[in-house]
């Protein structure tokens, strides 16, 4: 394996940063969809770089934290259940529920197991035939096509003891939802890297066209995000918003087909309820009726108590970009990344816990 | 078929004696040892160092080395931490029932090797054996005693404002090959574990510089916790600077692919430094000539500024905050 230094080169990114710095007339709003462009940006330092005239916001890019709390507290009801084993990426076992999490669940002796790949899960499934094995299908189109494989392969292998609660969300529905609800005033977006490369880049094409807003699709490198920010930058100062990939070495506009395809082939679009936001229609992903044997919703019944949401928590308002993780009064004092109270504090994505572990000098007061 | 661990070899008879006697004696062997008292007597004078680790690591073969070579060098690297010259170590080992024997010798022969490396011996023990499902495979637990020279005071709060960080190579090379071999995640790579007993590094440092202020392995929660730690301990500010972090390109390349810091990797063959400036380039130069520091740099200073933080000086130049790692090392999920 070979590293690519040059996407962290000093002087390119100086050389970036003075470009953006003489380009910048106007003071724009631009927001990082992913929570990896969120942790890239605190880590590498980014913000300090840009001139003050481009302001950015966290958006809702994180799988963990859209997660809606109601949806939290059916997975760790069907944890409850007998002969169930729960398996899910490892940062949702941390997410406090209503009334638990799925890592208290554990801890009462509830089967929850950590796997890397849904791969993994149905590898799980077949090693405990007398079990049912439940997927926590959480993701954007990144994490959905993996997912799609793992249903075909198990009814290829004509499994019938796994499951897939599919919570899998849709990103560019969202973004219509939240240029919909005008909360917060945005003048370009930094369009999601890792998404974009299953989706390509034509799905967010309503972006200009119908709000005026521009859309840079950026990688996760420093380099990437500066370039990013910096054709953001050109076309609102031309006042001539598109789409544009600043990533080409992973994106093409067409996307990944076959990807797609086996999203097509084993989900159907439906809505989901994403945390801070509520429904949205269309913007998530259920099993389709001819593979409702491997759909959780559909092999098991649990009714959990009423959600409730965490008091004094603003996970909802971070999410949407109407909030900075320090304006949240239980930042730092009350929730830390040992005692998480949301979800954007526990996971890696998440934009509490980027505010939280990179800091910038000038807030080491109130560290 | 190869023999397995029964509970009856954790009942104290026969089956006991007959795997201390055959498994661990053959390769172990000194004399305090040997005579298989309650206790092992040894002498010493002067001022002792004294520590304990458990070693639970998954999986328990990895590249680079093992639980028993991971039991023996944290333990001895821990007295090294404070100076001390390592000298005696106890050996505690748990066995789930149905370990292979072999597999067991294969870790015996490991800790032999490594005590051997570290001019250390074990002159107490003890096994026992549980259930299965009771430990995961096999856990070790060692003990160490070291004596500290006359003179040398090494200590995690004597860190100084103007003092000079030291790294003494490469970070993350043991987190990264321990995670490309587990269970769900394997990746192929040619990355090693940087596993090593680094006592005698730390007696040539000392007969280079006696400004040596404080020594610390960055196990686990890497250099990001161990950095802070030592701000701290001694109440001081810590700058350091990314681009000098020596990092593996395939330690990089893992991360940047799992989503996670260096900084905040695991080591089981590293350690920061902390020194008078004077002594700096002496120490690194010292440093450098030690197989298990060539790669060694300087990577920052202590400063009077925000005691008890670390910060860092990104590649890109400006600088943020290095907390300490909380909670587990998790790969990001989109």
């Amino acid at each position: 394996m070979k590293f690519i230094d040059e996407y962290q080169d000093n002087k390119l990114a100086k050389g970036l940063a003075y470009k953006i710095t003489q380009r910048s007339t106007k003071t724009v709003r631009l927001m990082e969809f992913c929570g990896g462009h969120t942790h890239a940006i605190l880590r590498y330092g980014i913000r300090q770089l840009v001139p003050k005239t481009v302001e950015m916001k966290s958006g809702p890019g994180c799988p963990v934290c859209v997660t809606a709390t109601a949806d939290l507290d059916k997975a760790i009801a069907l944890a409850h259940l007998p002969d169930v084993i729960i398996t899910t990426f490892g940062d949702m076992i941390r997410v406090p529920g209503s009334y638990s999490s799925l890592q208290q669940a554990k801890a009462e002796g509830a089967d929850i197991r950590i796997v890397y790949s849904t791969i993994d899960a149905v590898e799980i499934a077949k090693a405990n035939p007398g079990k049912s094995v439940i997927f926590i299908g959480i993701g954007f189109e990144t994490t959905a096509p993996t997912i799609a494989a793992s249903i075909l392969k198990a009814q290829k292998e004509k499994m019938e003891n796994f499951h897939v609660l599919s919570l899998n969300k849709l990103t560019p529905p969202v973004m219509k939802a939240l240029l919909d609800s005008g909360e917060v005033k945005l003048d370009g977006i930094v369009g999601p890297g890792h998404v974009s490369v299953i989706i390509g880049s034509h799905p967010y094409e309503f972006i200009p066209q119908d709000y005026g807003v521009a859309c840079v699709i950026s990688g996760f490198e420093p380099l990437d995000i500066l370039l990013c920010i910096d054709k953001l930058v050109e076309q609102i100062e031309k006042g001539e918003p598109k789409v544009e990939i600043a990533y080409p070495r992973g994106v093409k506009p067409e996307g990944n087909r076959k990807a797609w395809q086996l999203m097509e082939d084993v989900f159907e679009i439906g809505e989901a309820n994403w945390r801070g936001i509520g429904i949205v229609p269309r913007s998530g992903l259920k099993v389709k009726g001819k593979y409702e044997q491997f759909d959780a919703d559909k092999a098991f019944s649990v009714s959990p108590k009423p959600p409730r949401e965490p008091k004094g928590c603003r996970c909802g308002d971070v999410i949407r970009g109407a909030a900075t993780p320090v304006e949240c009064k239980l930042f730092r004092k009350v929730c830390t990344p040992e005692r998480p109270v949301g979800p954007c504090m526990v996971s890696s994505e998440g934009a509490c816990a980027a505010y939280y572990q990179y800091g910038t000098p000038e807030n080491l007061q109130g560290f | 078929m190869d023999d397995s661990i029964l509970l009856a070899h954790g009942s104290g008879g026969k089956l006991s004696h007959e795997l201390v006697e055959k498994k661990f004696l053959p390769f172990l062997a000194n004399p305090a040892l040997n005579k298989l008292d309650d206790s092992a007597i040894f002498e010493a004078s002067g001022r002792l160092a004294f520590t304990t680790d458990s070693h639970v690591v998954d999986p328990i073969f990895f590249p680079g080395g093992d639980i028993g070579k991971l039991a023996v060098c944290g333990t001895v690297n821990d007295l090294a931490m404070n100076g001390a010259k390592p000298l005696y170590l106890s050996l505690s080992v748990i066995i789930e029932e149905g370990f292979l024997l072999s597999e067991v010798e294969r870790i015996v022969q490991s800790i032999k090797k490594a005590a051997e490396e570290a001019e250390v011996s074990i002159i107490a023990g003890d096994t026992k054996v549980v259930n299965r499902g009771q430990a995961d495979k096999l856990f070790l637990t060692t003990s160490g005693v070291g004596i500290i020279p006359p003179g040398v005071d090494i200590s995690g709060a004597n860190a100084r404002a103007g003092d000079k960080v030291l790294l003494s190579g490469t970070i993350g090379d043991h987190g990264i090959a321990i995670m490309s071999q587990r269970e769900g995640l394997r990746f192929a790579m040619t990355l090693e574990s940087d596993c090593a007993p680094l006592n005698k590094l730390v007696s040539q440092l000392l007969e280079v510089s006696s400004r040596i202020h404080c020594l610390r392995d960055p196990t686990r929660g890497g250099l990001a916790t161990t950095l802070n730690e030592l701000a701290r301990q001694s109440k001081v500010g810590i700058a350091v600077e990314e681009a000098r972090i020596p990092v593996k390109e395939e330690v990089k390349a893992a991360c940047e692919l799992l989503g996670l810091d260096p900084i905040c990797v695991a080591n089981e063959g590293k350690m920061v430094a902390i020194a008078d400036a004077a002594d700096a380039d002496k120490i690194l130069a010292q440093m450098g000539k030690n197989s298990y520091g060539r790669d060694a740099a300087i990577i920052g200073e202590v400063i009077n500024e925000h005691p008890g933080k670390v910060v860092m000086k990104t590649k890109l130049g400006p600088s943020r905050i290095v907390d300490m790692l909380s909670g587990e090392l998790l790969p990001r999920i989109c």
